[in-house]
């Protein structure tokens, strides 16, 4: 929020200063982003186990 | 957050889009028909596949689709902002830059690919990605403005995802799978057509050479009948040639003279009551593929065929 203010605060010459709708659509599209990152590595991790079963733990030490 | 823009002022122009507005740059409607046919293909084939395979497989096969999608929705810009039936898509209506589009579709259909071949198989990733640039390379960039057999061949985009998910389960791909692909490649010029005479006055104003723009409607529904009647028996080719059962063999026979007699009538009509006609065969002919590849899972979920472990 720090840099949203500093932006806020900046002559509208100094760079893009957004709406509140286009934070708030940012906001919306950084949100999915990241629940579908997040479900990628969830599915990452279910088709290792389904794969590898106990075989992840069997590696040469 | 334009990646490809050309003028300074585009570059300083903050993205404007929704999450909808991406939702709706992947076609879901069409997504969901990819997802069902896939799906179909994956369940049918021979052997066992481990329910989260399986799972990750359609999902791969539906974000290879939306990704499709995207980059021909991106490619088309100009073209669907001249159609009314295109011209609310988010790029012409504005509402997502160019360069986003592009960016989206080409990071989700190397995802889709990448992840389809490190965690189902590489046969399958390999026809994905192929899928991919036929629907945007070959039908979107090339046939779609050249010539009016561009959704015949083009249709072959649409074929795939069944063959697709075969090669999911099994890692290559044989007849069975190759029928499934004729039966969508084979409905897809008068499911297409059907819906390009009502809207042939668009597709004139954007200069894309359709076959009623090209041809004229008379021909247009002589080719919608041909195809219907020859529809008929590739879509009943899975039973007859002994892949899937008589409630499947049952299905497609009553289905396929259903569409021919619908077919017919378009061809026989004109004016309005042709419009009304050709309306019809359009919403028919999705019903039409979704019964024949439920017939198929059912079939292959009960164990009809002798394949899968009841």
């Amino acid at each position: 929020m720090n840099q949203g203010e500093v932006m806020d605060e900046r002559s509208p010459d100094d760079g893009v200063v957004l709406t509140e709708e286009q934070k708030r659509r940012r906001r919306a599209r950084s949100l999915a982003i990241g629940l579908a990152l997040g479900a990628l590595a969830l599915l990452f991790y279910v088709v290792t186990i389904v794969k590898l079963g106990p075989g992840v733990l069997n590696r040469p030490l | 957050m334009s990646l490809t823009s050309d003028g300074t002022e585009a570059l300083v122009q903050p993205s404007a889009a929704d999450v909808s507005d991406y939702v709706a740059l992947m076609k879901p409607r069409v997504m969901s028909l990819v997802v069902f046919t896939a799906l179909v293909g994956l369940v049918v084939a021979p052997g066992h596949v481990h329910p989260v395979i399986g799972f990750t497989a359609i999902l791969c096969i539906a974000v290879g689709a939306g990704a499709s999608a995207a980059l021909n929705m991106w490619y088309d810009a100009d073209v669907d902002a001249l159609m009314t039936r295109t011209a609310r898509r988010p790029i012409p209506a504005g509402r997502i830059q160019p360069g986003e589009a592009l960016a989206f579709g080409v990071t989700l259909g190397t995802g889709a690919v990448v992840v389809l071949g490190l965690l189902v198989n590489w046969v399958a990733a390999a026809l994905l990605a192929f899928t991919i640039f036929f629907y945007v390379v070959i039908y979107t960039a090339w046939l779609k403005r050249t010539t009016p057999q561009n959704i015949v061949i083009g249709g072959a985009a649409g074929a795939f995802p069944p063959m697709i998910g075969w090669a999911a389960a099994t890692g290559s791909v044989s007849v069975e799978a190759l029928l499934l692909f004729l039966v969508i490649f084979v409905w897809t010029p008068p499911h297409f057509w059907a819906l390009s005479l009502y809207r042939a006055d668009d597709y004139a104003k954007a200069g894309i050479p359709m076959l009623p723009v090209v041809a004229g409607p008379g021909e247009t529904r002589r080719q919608i009948v041909l195809y219907s009647v020859l529809l008929l028996p590739v879509g009943a080719s899975p039973w007859l040639l002994g892949y899937a059962g008589s409630v499947y063999g049952a299905v497609a026979l009553t289905a396929g003279v259903l569409m021919v007699v619908l077919a017919w009538r378009v061809h026989g009509r004109t004016g309005a009551a042709g419009e009304q006609a050709a309306k019809h065969l359009f919403a028919f002919s999705i019903l039409y593929l979704v019964v024949l590849f439920a017939a198929l899972l059912v079939e292959g979920l009960g164990g009809f065929a002798g394949r899968m472990p009841a």
